[in-house]
Protein backbone atom coordinates (compact mmCIF):
# COMPACT_ATOMS: atom_id res chain seq x y z
CA UNK A 1 0.00 0.00 0.00
CA UNK A 2 1.50 3.11 -0.87
CA UNK A 3 0.99 6.09 1.91
CA UNK A 4 1.17 9.46 1.94
CA UNK A 5 1.33 11.29 4.98
CA UNK A 6 0.18 15.13 5.12
CA UNK A 7 0.71 17.19 8.24
CA UNK A 8 -1.96 19.53 9.04
CA UNK A 9 -1.56 22.49 11.38
CA UNK A 10 -4.29 24.71 13.55
CA UNK A 11 -3.31 28.54 13.17
CA UNK A 12 -4.39 31.76 13.18
CA UNK A 13 -6.23 32.12 9.55
CA UNK A 14 -4.15 34.07 7.66
CA UNK A 15 -6.70 36.88 7.28
CA UNK A 16 -7.15 37.41 10.40
CA UNK A 17 -4.87 41.06 11.72
CA UNK A 18 -2.95 39.71 14.13
CA UNK A 19 -3.03 41.34 17.63
CA UNK A 20 -0.08 41.09 20.43
CA UNK A 21 -1.44 41.02 23.99
CA UNK A 22 -0.76 44.03 26.05
CA UNK A 23 0.71 42.06 29.11
CA UNK A 24 3.36 40.66 26.36
CA UNK A 25 2.17 36.99 27.15
CA UNK A 26 1.42 36.21 23.15
CA UNK A 27 -1.17 36.98 20.55
CA UNK A 28 -4.55 36.99 21.33
CA UNK A 29 -6.81 33.89 20.18
CA UNK A 30 -9.73 33.75 22.04
CA UNK A 31 -12.69 34.42 19.51
CA UNK A 32 -9.94 34.51 16.84
CA UNK A 33 -10.94 32.58 13.50
CA UNK A 34 -8.86 29.55 13.12
CA UNK A 35 -7.85 27.19 9.95
CA UNK A 36 -5.43 25.00 8.73
CA UNK A 37 -1.98 26.41 7.66
CA UNK A 38 -2.26 27.54 4.18
CA UNK A 39 1.00 25.78 3.16
CA UNK A 40 -0.20 22.63 4.65
CA UNK A 41 -3.55 22.69 2.69
CA UNK A 42 -1.50 22.79 -0.34
CA UNK A 43 0.68 19.73 0.56
CA UNK A 44 -2.95 18.23 1.18
CA UNK A 45 -4.33 19.17 -2.19
CA UNK A 46 -0.87 18.16 -3.87
CA UNK A 47 -1.44 14.23 -1.81
CA UNK A 48 -4.79 14.05 -3.25
CA UNK A 49 -3.65 14.65 -6.33
CA UNK A 50 -1.05 12.09 -6.61
CA UNK A 51 -3.54 9.56 -5.12
CA UNK A 52 -6.12 10.50 -8.31
CA UNK A 53 -3.23 9.91 -10.55
CA UNK A 54 -3.06 6.69 -9.26
CA UNK A 55 -0.15 7.18 -7.80
CA UNK A 56 -0.78 6.69 -4.18
CA UNK A 57 -3.45 4.45 -2.09
CA UNK A 58 -3.97 6.16 0.64
CA UNK A 59 -4.17 8.77 2.84
CA UNK A 60 -3.44 10.01 6.01
CA UNK A 61 -3.65 13.45 7.82
CA UNK A 62 -2.01 14.03 11.19
CA UNK A 63 -2.23 16.92 13.52
CA UNK A 64 -0.42 17.82 16.70
CA UNK A 65 -1.98 20.11 19.19
CA UNK A 66 -5.50 20.51 21.41
CA UNK A 67 -8.65 18.88 20.64
CA UNK A 68 -10.16 21.52 18.40
CA UNK A 69 -7.70 20.48 16.07
CA UNK A 70 -10.16 17.83 15.15
CA UNK A 71 -11.62 20.82 13.21
CA UNK A 72 -8.94 20.79 10.53
CA UNK A 73 -8.66 17.47 10.02
CA UNK A 74 -12.44 17.05 9.54
CA UNK A 75 -11.63 19.81 6.97
CA UNK A 76 -9.08 17.28 5.32
CA UNK A 77 -10.99 14.19 5.64
CA UNK A 78 -13.70 16.33 3.53
CA UNK A 79 -11.17 17.32 1.00
CA UNK A 80 -10.64 14.06 0.56
CA UNK A 81 -7.83 12.59 2.88
CA UNK A 82 -8.71 8.49 3.75
CA UNK A 83 -8.13 9.16 7.53
CA UNK A 84 -7.19 11.49 10.19
CA UNK A 85 -4.65 10.78 13.26
CA UNK A 86 -4.87 13.28 16.30
CA UNK A 87 -1.58 13.48 18.40
CA UNK A 88 -3.93 15.58 21.55
CA UNK A 89 -1.91 18.04 23.86
CA UNK A 90 -2.32 21.22 25.48
CA UNK A 91 1.28 22.11 25.38
CA UNK A 92 2.73 24.57 22.48
CA UNK A 93 5.48 21.56 21.35
CA UNK A 94 8.96 22.50 20.28
CA UNK A 95 9.65 21.67 16.64
CA UNK A 96 11.50 18.77 17.36
CA UNK A 97 8.94 16.84 19.64
CA UNK A 98 6.67 17.92 17.10
CA UNK A 99 9.27 16.43 14.15
CA UNK A 100 9.67 13.47 16.46
CA UNK A 101 5.73 12.20 17.24
CA UNK A 102 6.07 12.83 12.73
CA UNK A 103 9.05 10.42 12.97
CA UNK A 104 6.75 8.07 15.45
CA UNK A 105 3.86 7.49 13.41
CA UNK A 106 5.90 6.89 10.38
CA UNK A 107 7.34 4.40 11.59
CA UNK A 108 4.24 2.39 12.35
CA UNK A 109 2.75 3.58 8.99
CA UNK A 110 5.64 3.40 7.11
CA UNK A 111 4.43 5.78 4.26
CA UNK A 112 6.88 6.31 1.09
CA UNK A 113 6.11 10.19 0.69
CA UNK A 114 5.25 12.87 3.84
CA UNK A 115 4.42 16.36 2.12
CA UNK A 116 4.44 19.17 4.42
CA UNK A 117 4.07 22.67 4.40
CA UNK A 118 7.18 25.02 4.63
CA UNK A 119 6.67 26.33 7.56
CA UNK A 120 3.62 27.35 9.51
CA UNK A 121 2.09 30.84 9.43
CA UNK A 122 2.45 31.13 13.20
CA UNK A 123 5.68 30.28 14.16
CA UNK A 124 7.00 31.22 10.91
CA UNK A 125 9.94 28.51 11.98
CA UNK A 126 10.71 26.22 8.58
CA UNK A 127 11.91 23.71 10.23
CA UNK A 128 9.89 20.23 10.61
CA UNK A 129 10.41 18.62 7.25
CA UNK A 130 13.90 19.47 7.33
CA UNK A 131 14.01 17.82 10.85
CA UNK A 132 11.87 14.90 9.90
CA UNK A 133 14.39 14.14 6.99
CA UNK A 134 16.65 14.41 8.89
CA UNK A 135 16.20 12.12 12.02
CA UNK A 136 14.90 9.36 9.35
CA UNK A 137 17.79 9.98 7.36
CA UNK A 138 15.75 10.62 4.20
CA UNK A 139 16.32 13.03 1.70
CA UNK A 140 14.33 16.14 1.64
CA UNK A 141 12.96 18.58 -1.32
CA UNK A 142 12.07 21.97 0.55
CA UNK A 143 9.94 24.75 -1.23
CA UNK A 144 8.66 22.88 -4.09
CA UNK A 145 6.55 24.46 -6.96
CA UNK A 146 6.46 21.36 -8.92
CA UNK A 147 6.52 17.61 -8.50
CA UNK A 148 6.97 14.63 -10.52
CA UNK A 149 6.59 10.70 -9.13
CA UNK A 150 7.44 7.81 -10.27
CA UNK A 151 7.64 4.13 -7.84
CA UNK A 152 10.54 5.15 -6.26
CA UNK A 153 12.15 8.74 -7.68
CA UNK A 154 10.55 12.27 -7.38
CA UNK A 155 11.98 15.03 -9.46
CA UNK A 156 10.85 18.38 -7.60
CA UNK A 157 10.97 21.48 -8.78
CA UNK A 158 11.76 24.00 -5.83
CA UNK A 159 11.75 27.74 -5.32
CA UNK A 160 15.38 28.93 -4.21
CA UNK A 161 16.52 32.29 -3.92
CA UNK A 162 18.48 32.28 -7.26
CA UNK A 163 15.56 30.71 -9.62
CA UNK A 164 14.00 27.24 -9.54
CA UNK A 165 15.95 24.53 -8.56
CA UNK A 166 15.46 20.85 -9.84
CA UNK A 167 16.69 18.16 -8.14
CA UNK A 168 15.90 14.14 -8.01
CA UNK A 169 15.57 12.31 -4.83
CA UNK A 170 14.53 8.74 -3.40
CA UNK A 171 11.61 7.54 -2.41
CA UNK A 172 10.66 7.45 0.59
CA UNK A 173 11.15 11.06 1.07
CA UNK A 174 9.87 13.90 2.86
CA UNK A 175 8.59 17.29 0.89
CA UNK A 176 7.99 20.65 1.68
CA UNK A 177 5.48 22.73 -0.50
CA UNK A 178 5.48 26.30 -1.32
CA UNK A 179 2.92 28.55 -2.29
CA UNK A 180 3.00 27.84 -6.37
CA UNK A 181 2.62 24.52 -6.47
CA UNK A 182 -1.33 24.42 -7.14
CA UNK A 183 -4.72 25.63 -5.28
CA UNK A 184 -6.51 24.21 -3.31
CA UNK A 185 -9.62 22.93 -3.99
CA UNK A 186 -13.13 23.73 -1.77
CA UNK A 187 -14.73 21.73 0.00
CA UNK A 188 -18.45 20.70 -1.23
CA UNK A 189 -21.15 20.06 1.06
CA UNK A 190 -21.60 16.28 0.86
CA UNK A 191 -17.83 15.51 0.80
CA UNK A 192 -18.34 17.17 4.84
CA UNK A 193 -21.28 14.73 5.54
CA UNK A 194 -18.88 11.53 4.37
CA UNK A 195 -15.99 12.98 5.96
CA UNK A 196 -17.81 12.67 9.40
CA UNK A 197 -17.72 9.20 8.62
CA UNK A 198 -14.14 8.70 8.07
CA UNK A 199 -11.73 7.50 10.84
CA UNK A 200 -10.12 9.94 13.12
CA UNK A 201 -7.68 8.28 15.83
CA UNK A 202 -6.68 10.53 18.93
CA UNK A 203 -4.00 9.34 20.96
CA UNK A 204 -2.54 11.36 24.04
CA UNK A 205 1.24 12.82 23.58
CA UNK A 206 1.78 11.42 26.59
CA UNK A 207 1.43 7.86 25.57
CA UNK A 208 3.70 8.55 23.20
CA UNK A 209 6.95 8.75 25.55
CA UNK A 210 8.64 11.71 23.94
CA UNK A 211 10.21 14.33 26.20
CA UNK A 212 9.78 18.00 24.96
CA UNK A 213 12.70 20.12 24.73
CA UNK A 214 12.14 23.33 27.12
CA UNK A 215 15.82 24.85 26.21
CA UNK A 216 14.37 27.65 24.48
CA UNK A 217 12.02 30.02 26.79
CA UNK A 218 9.70 32.74 25.34
CA UNK A 219 10.14 36.23 27.46
CA UNK A 220 8.14 38.49 25.88
CA UNK A 221 5.59 38.76 22.56
CA UNK A 222 6.19 42.56 21.44
CA UNK A 223 4.33 44.12 18.25
CA UNK A 224 6.93 45.57 15.93
CA UNK A 225 7.96 48.98 15.55
CA UNK A 226 5.60 50.18 12.74
CA UNK A 227 6.90 52.83 9.96
CA UNK A 228 5.56 56.40 10.16
CA UNK A 229 3.17 57.40 7.32
CA UNK A 230 5.69 59.98 4.98
CA UNK A 231 4.67 62.64 3.10
CA UNK A 232 2.83 62.84 -0.11
CA UNK A 233 3.86 64.90 -3.20
CA UNK A 234 2.39 66.15 -6.55
CA UNK A 235 4.86 65.05 -9.29
CA UNK A 236 8.11 63.66 -10.36
CA UNK A 237 9.77 67.26 -9.88
CA UNK A 238 9.11 67.25 -6.21
CA UNK A 239 9.86 63.49 -5.87
CA UNK A 240 13.19 64.12 -7.63
CA UNK A 241 13.80 66.82 -4.80
CA UNK A 242 13.02 64.88 -1.87
CA UNK A 243 15.13 61.68 -3.02
CA UNK A 244 17.85 64.46 -3.76
CA UNK A 245 17.65 66.09 -0.05
CA UNK A 246 17.89 62.87 1.15
CA UNK A 247 20.74 62.16 -0.52
CA UNK A 248 19.90 58.53 -2.16
CA UNK A 249 19.74 59.75 -6.19
CA UNK B 1 34.43 32.30 24.82
CA UNK B 2 31.71 31.90 22.26
CA UNK B 3 33.12 30.28 19.45
CA UNK B 4 30.92 30.67 16.26
CA UNK B 5 30.54 28.97 12.89
CA UNK B 6 29.27 30.28 10.05
CA UNK B 7 28.23 28.35 7.11
CA UNK B 8 28.83 30.08 4.23
CA UNK B 9 26.45 30.62 1.09
CA UNK B 10 27.99 30.95 -2.32
CA UNK B 11 27.20 29.96 -6.36
CA UNK B 12 30.37 28.20 -6.65
CA UNK B 13 32.15 31.47 -7.76
CA UNK B 14 31.48 34.39 -5.38
CA UNK B 15 30.78 34.18 -1.50
CA UNK B 16 27.31 35.50 -1.37
CA UNK B 17 26.42 38.96 1.20
CA UNK B 18 24.46 36.34 3.06
CA UNK B 19 27.79 35.29 5.06
CA UNK B 20 29.03 38.55 5.67
CA UNK B 21 25.89 39.21 7.27
CA UNK B 22 25.88 35.97 9.30
CA UNK B 23 29.37 37.76 10.18
CA UNK B 24 28.05 40.95 11.24
CA UNK B 25 25.48 39.14 13.19
CA UNK B 26 27.57 36.96 15.48
CA UNK B 27 30.09 39.98 15.77
CA UNK B 28 27.60 40.83 18.38
CA UNK B 29 27.84 37.98 20.53
CA UNK B 30 30.26 39.26 23.61
CA UNK B 31 33.69 37.37 23.85
CA UNK B 32 33.53 35.27 20.61
CA UNK B 33 35.63 33.81 17.86
CA UNK B 34 34.29 33.87 14.55
CA UNK B 35 34.74 30.49 12.17
CA UNK B 36 33.60 30.28 8.31
CA UNK B 37 33.57 27.46 6.80
CA UNK B 38 32.99 27.00 3.04
CA UNK B 39 31.82 23.44 1.36
CA UNK B 40 32.55 23.49 -2.23
CA UNK B 41 33.91 21.16 -5.02
CA UNK B 42 37.24 23.48 -4.92
CA UNK B 43 36.95 26.28 -2.64
CA UNK B 44 40.37 27.41 -2.92
CA UNK B 45 38.89 31.10 -4.29
CA UNK B 46 36.05 30.79 -2.16
CA UNK B 47 37.81 30.31 1.24
CA UNK B 48 40.09 33.17 0.12
CA UNK B 49 37.21 35.88 -0.67
CA UNK B 50 35.73 34.16 2.67
CA UNK B 51 38.96 34.97 4.73
CA UNK B 52 38.56 38.64 3.22
CA UNK B 53 35.55 39.14 6.02
CA UNK B 54 36.10 41.58 8.85
CA UNK B 55 35.84 39.58 12.05
CA UNK B 56 36.58 36.32 10.95
CA UNK B 57 39.22 34.56 12.71
CA UNK B 58 39.37 31.14 10.24
CA UNK B 59 37.87 30.08 7.57
CA UNK B 60 37.47 26.20 7.22
CA UNK B 61 37.69 24.70 3.64
CA UNK B 62 36.20 21.54 2.64
CA UNK B 63 36.30 20.39 -0.50
CA UNK B 64 35.20 17.77 -2.61
CA UNK B 65 33.02 16.36 -5.48
CA UNK B 66 30.01 15.94 -3.61
CA UNK B 67 29.69 19.12 -2.26
CA UNK B 68 29.34 21.34 -5.93
CA UNK B 69 26.01 21.70 -5.24
CA UNK B 70 25.70 22.64 -1.61
CA UNK B 71 23.00 19.98 -0.48
CA UNK B 72 21.24 20.31 2.51
CA UNK B 73 21.54 15.90 3.33
CA UNK B 74 25.18 16.06 1.68
CA UNK B 75 26.00 19.18 4.08
CA UNK B 76 24.60 18.72 7.15
CA UNK B 77 26.32 15.84 8.66
CA UNK B 78 29.74 17.37 7.28
CA UNK B 79 29.15 20.31 9.56
CA UNK B 80 28.20 18.09 12.71
CA UNK B 81 30.96 16.53 12.55
CA UNK B 82 32.85 19.74 12.41
CA UNK B 83 31.11 20.96 15.54
CA UNK B 84 32.02 20.01 18.86
CA UNK B 85 33.87 23.44 19.17
CA UNK B 86 31.35 25.11 18.50
CA UNK B 87 29.10 26.81 20.91
CA UNK B 88 26.99 28.98 17.72
CA UNK B 89 26.74 27.53 14.30
CA UNK B 90 24.62 30.43 12.13
CA UNK B 91 23.61 29.93 8.58
CA UNK B 92 21.94 32.64 6.66
CA UNK B 93 17.86 33.04 6.40
CA UNK B 94 18.21 32.37 2.62
CA UNK B 95 16.60 29.64 0.90
CA UNK B 96 20.23 27.42 1.40
CA UNK B 97 20.13 28.51 5.02
CA UNK B 98 16.82 27.41 5.70
CA UNK B 99 17.01 24.33 3.98
CA UNK B 100 20.12 23.19 5.41
CA UNK B 101 20.32 24.46 9.14
CA UNK B 102 17.15 22.57 10.80
CA UNK B 103 18.68 19.25 9.47
CA UNK B 104 21.44 20.20 11.26
CA UNK B 105 19.96 20.97 14.07
CA UNK B 106 17.84 18.02 14.27
CA UNK B 107 21.11 15.70 14.05
CA UNK B 108 22.78 17.51 17.19
CA UNK B 109 19.62 17.04 18.66
CA UNK B 110 18.13 20.21 19.12
CA UNK B 111 15.76 23.16 17.99
CA UNK B 112 16.61 25.53 15.63
CA UNK B 113 16.31 29.48 16.11
CA UNK B 114 14.60 30.82 12.91
CA UNK B 115 15.57 34.36 11.83
CA UNK B 116 17.63 36.18 14.67
CA UNK B 117 16.79 39.54 14.50
CA UNK B 118 18.64 41.43 17.70
CA UNK B 119 21.55 39.91 19.55
CA UNK B 120 20.37 40.60 23.22
CA UNK B 121 23.23 38.17 24.74
CA UNK B 122 25.07 35.23 23.76
CA UNK B 123 21.73 33.04 24.87
CA UNK B 124 19.32 35.67 24.18
CA UNK B 125 18.21 36.90 21.12
CA UNK B 126 14.46 38.38 19.43
CA UNK B 127 12.92 37.11 16.35
CA UNK B 128 9.86 37.30 14.43
CA UNK B 129 6.71 35.42 14.30
CA UNK B 130 2.99 35.95 12.47
CA UNK B 131 4.59 37.52 9.22
CA UNK B 132 6.52 39.84 11.45
CA UNK B 133 3.22 41.11 13.35
CA UNK B 134 4.72 39.35 16.89
CA UNK B 135 8.39 39.67 17.90
CA UNK B 136 9.13 37.39 20.35
CA UNK B 137 12.24 37.87 22.95
CA UNK B 138 13.47 34.09 23.37
CA UNK B 139 16.29 32.75 25.82
CA UNK B 140 18.25 29.82 25.40
CA UNK B 141 19.78 27.24 28.13
CA UNK B 142 23.28 27.73 28.12
CA UNK B 143 23.91 24.12 28.10
CA UNK B 144 22.37 24.05 24.45
CA UNK B 145 24.21 24.61 21.51
CA UNK B 146 22.97 27.02 19.55
CA UNK B 147 21.90 26.61 15.95
CA UNK B 148 20.12 29.30 14.35
CA UNK B 149 19.29 31.06 11.07
CA UNK B 150 20.18 35.00 10.93
CA UNK B 151 17.31 37.05 9.25
CA UNK B 152 19.54 39.20 6.33
CA UNK B 153 17.59 42.64 6.03
CA UNK B 154 18.04 42.95 9.50
CA UNK B 155 22.29 43.32 9.83
CA UNK B 156 24.41 44.89 7.52
CA UNK B 157 27.09 43.19 5.55
CA UNK B 158 30.37 43.16 7.48
CA UNK B 159 33.31 44.55 4.55
CA UNK B 160 36.30 42.82 3.22
CA UNK B 161 39.42 43.99 4.32
CA UNK B 162 40.97 40.63 6.46
CA UNK B 163 43.24 37.96 5.57
CA UNK B 164 41.91 35.19 7.50
CA UNK B 165 43.81 32.03 7.97
CA UNK B 166 42.62 29.44 5.99
CA UNK B 167 42.24 25.44 7.23
CA UNK B 168 42.12 22.54 4.47
CA UNK B 169 39.64 20.01 6.62
CA UNK B 170 39.19 16.64 4.93
CA UNK B 171 37.01 13.91 6.38
CA UNK B 172 35.96 10.49 5.55
CA UNK B 173 32.18 10.09 7.41
CA UNK B 174 30.15 8.17 4.54
CA UNK B 175 27.06 10.98 3.30
CA UNK B 176 23.83 10.27 1.54
CA UNK B 177 23.70 9.61 -2.65
CA UNK B 178 19.14 9.33 -2.28
CA UNK B 179 19.85 12.72 -3.56
CA UNK B 180 21.14 14.50 -6.91
CA UNK B 181 20.95 17.85 -8.73
CA UNK B 182 19.76 18.36 -11.82
CA UNK B 183 19.41 22.02 -12.66
CA UNK B 184 18.92 25.92 -12.19
CA UNK B 185 16.74 27.73 -14.03
CA UNK B 186 17.57 31.45 -13.40
CA UNK B 187 16.41 34.61 -15.12
CA UNK B 188 20.54 35.98 -15.89
CA UNK B 189 20.31 39.51 -15.41
CA UNK B 190 23.14 42.19 -14.61
CA UNK B 191 21.44 43.85 -11.89
CA UNK B 192 22.23 43.85 -8.47
CA UNK B 193 21.05 41.36 -6.15
CA UNK B 194 17.93 41.82 -4.51
CA UNK B 195 19.29 40.73 -0.85
CA UNK B 196 22.49 43.16 -0.94
CA UNK B 197 21.50 45.82 -3.32
CA UNK B 198 21.54 49.34 -2.24
CA UNK B 199 18.82 50.50 -4.43
CA UNK B 200 15.24 48.20 -5.33
CA UNK B 201 12.60 49.20 -8.31
CA UNK B 202 9.72 46.55 -7.66
CA UNK B 203 6.39 46.18 -9.91
CA UNK B 204 3.13 44.74 -8.66
CA UNK B 205 0.07 43.53 -10.62
CA UNK B 206 -0.84 47.24 -12.23
CA UNK B 207 2.06 46.30 -14.98
CA UNK B 208 -0.58 44.05 -16.36
CA UNK B 209 1.76 41.84 -18.75
CA UNK B 210 5.06 40.54 -18.77
CA UNK B 211 6.20 43.28 -21.61
CA UNK B 212 5.33 46.68 -19.54
CA UNK B 213 7.44 45.21 -17.15
CA UNK B 214 10.04 46.44 -19.22
CA UNK B 215 9.61 50.02 -17.68
CA UNK B 216 10.65 48.56 -14.76
CA UNK B 217 13.95 46.99 -15.46
CA UNK B 218 14.23 50.48 -17.21
CA UNK B 219 14.29 52.39 -14.48
CA UNK B 220 16.27 49.91 -12.27
CA UNK B 221 18.86 50.25 -14.74
CA UNK B 222 19.12 54.26 -14.76
CA UNK B 223 19.20 53.87 -10.48
CA UNK B 224 21.45 51.36 -10.59
CA UNK B 225 19.14 49.32 -8.98
CA UNK B 226 17.94 45.84 -8.41
CA UNK B 227 14.83 44.56 -9.91
CA UNK B 228 11.98 42.78 -7.60
CA UNK B 229 8.01 42.39 -7.64
CA UNK B 230 4.79 41.65 -6.12
CA UNK B 231 3.63 38.32 -5.45
CA UNK B 232 0.64 39.46 -7.48
CA UNK B 233 2.50 40.00 -10.34
CA UNK B 234 4.74 36.76 -9.90
CA UNK B 235 1.60 34.51 -10.12
CA UNK B 236 0.20 36.54 -12.94
CA UNK B 237 3.43 35.14 -14.59
CA UNK B 238 4.99 39.07 -15.61
CA UNK B 239 8.16 38.02 -13.63
CA UNK B 240 9.92 35.32 -12.73
CA UNK B 241 9.67 33.97 -9.01
CA UNK B 242 12.94 35.02 -7.80
CA UNK B 243 12.17 38.35 -8.07
CA UNK B 244 9.47 38.16 -5.61
CA UNK B 245 9.55 40.89 -2.51
CA UNK B 246 7.46 39.83 0.50
CA UNK B 247 7.05 37.31 3.41
CA UNK B 248 7.26 34.08 1.24
CA UNK B 249 9.85 35.67 -1.21
CA UNK B 250 13.13 38.23 -0.75
CA UNK B 251 12.91 40.16 2.87
CA UNK B 252 15.46 42.94 2.02
CA UNK B 253 16.44 46.19 3.37
CA UNK B 254 17.72 48.45 0.64
CA UNK B 255 18.65 52.13 1.13
CA UNK B 256 15.60 52.86 -1.36
CA UNK B 257 12.99 50.83 -2.37
CA UNK B 258 10.54 51.99 -4.86
CA UNK B 259 6.95 50.50 -5.06
CA UNK B 260 5.17 51.05 -8.56
CA UNK B 261 1.58 49.79 -8.85
CA UNK B 262 2.29 47.72 -5.63
CA UNK B 263 -0.70 48.33 -3.26
CA UNK B 264 0.78 46.76 -0.54
CA UNK B 265 -0.43 43.57 0.31
CA UNK B 266 0.82 42.66 4.27
CA UNK B 267 2.81 39.71 2.95
CA UNK B 268 4.55 42.44 0.34
CA UNK B 269 5.09 45.09 3.49
CA UNK B 270 6.72 42.23 5.44
CA UNK B 271 9.27 41.98 3.17
CA UNK B 272 10.21 45.86 2.88
CA UNK B 273 9.82 47.35 6.44
CA UNK B 274 13.75 47.46 7.00
CA UNK B 275 13.85 49.76 3.66
CA UNK B 276 15.62 52.99 4.62
CA UNK B 277 13.48 55.19 1.87
CA UNK B 278 10.07 53.62 0.66
CA UNK B 279 8.65 55.51 -2.44
CA UNK B 280 5.29 54.53 -3.38
CA UNK B 281 3.56 55.56 -6.66
CA UNK B 282 0.42 54.08 -7.78
CA UNK B 283 -2.94 54.67 -9.12
CA UNK B 284 -4.98 54.41 -6.28
CA UNK B 285 -4.41 56.89 -3.47
CA UNK B 286 -6.13 54.87 -0.76
CA UNK B 287 -3.64 52.07 -1.46
CA UNK B 288 -2.44 50.62 2.17
CA UNK B 289 1.26 50.93 0.40
CA UNK B 290 0.83 54.95 1.33
CA UNK B 291 0.35 54.07 4.81
CA UNK B 292 4.11 52.93 4.86
CA UNK B 293 6.34 54.82 2.57
CA UNK B 294 8.08 57.72 3.37
CA UNK B 295 7.10 59.62 -0.26
CA UNK B 296 4.04 58.82 -1.99
CA UNK B 297 3.18 60.19 -5.28
CA UNK B 298 -0.47 59.33 -6.61
CA UNK B 299 -0.97 58.89 -10.41
CA UNK B 300 -0.86 56.44 -13.61
CA UNK B 301 2.48 54.82 -13.46
CA UNK B 302 2.88 54.85 -17.42
CA UNK B 303 3.00 58.45 -17.16
CA UNK B 304 5.18 58.98 -14.27
CA UNK B 305 7.87 55.77 -14.49
CA UNK B 306 8.98 57.12 -18.48
CA UNK B 307 9.36 61.03 -16.86
CA UNK B 308 11.01 60.20 -14.20
CA UNK B 309 13.41 57.79 -15.68
CA UNK B 310 13.99 60.70 -18.34
CA UNK B 311 14.48 63.09 -15.12
CA UNK B 312 17.28 60.93 -14.03
CA UNK B 313 19.12 60.27 -17.26
CA UNK B 314 18.97 64.25 -17.36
Amino acid sequence: MRKIIVGLKRVIDYNVRVRVRPDGSGVETDGVKMSINPFDEIALEEALRIKEQGKADEIIVLSIGASESQQQLRTGLAMGADRAVLIETSENLDPLSITKVFQKIISQENPNLVILGKQAIDNDNNQTGQMLAALLEWPQATFASKISLNDTKAEVIREVDAGLETIEINLPAIITVDLRLNEPRYVKLPDIMKAKKKPLDVIAFGDLDITPNDAIKILNTEPPEQRQKGIMVDNVPALIKELENKGLI
Amino acid sequence: MNKILVIAEHNGTEINGSTNKCVTCASKIENCEIDVVVFSKNGDILASKAAKIDGVNKVIKIDGDINEFSLAAIIAPQIKHISSDYSHIFGPSTTFGKDLMPRVAALLDTNQISDIMEVITSHSFKRPTYAGNAILTIEVAKSEKIIATIRTASFTAAENNNNANIDTVSHDIQLPDHTKYISLQSGKSDRPDLQTAKKVVSGGRALASEENFKIIYELADSLGAGAGASRAAVDAGYVPNEMQVGQTGKIIAPDLYLAIGISGAIQHLTGIKDAGTIVAINKDEDAPIFEVADIGLVGDLFKIIPELKAALDG
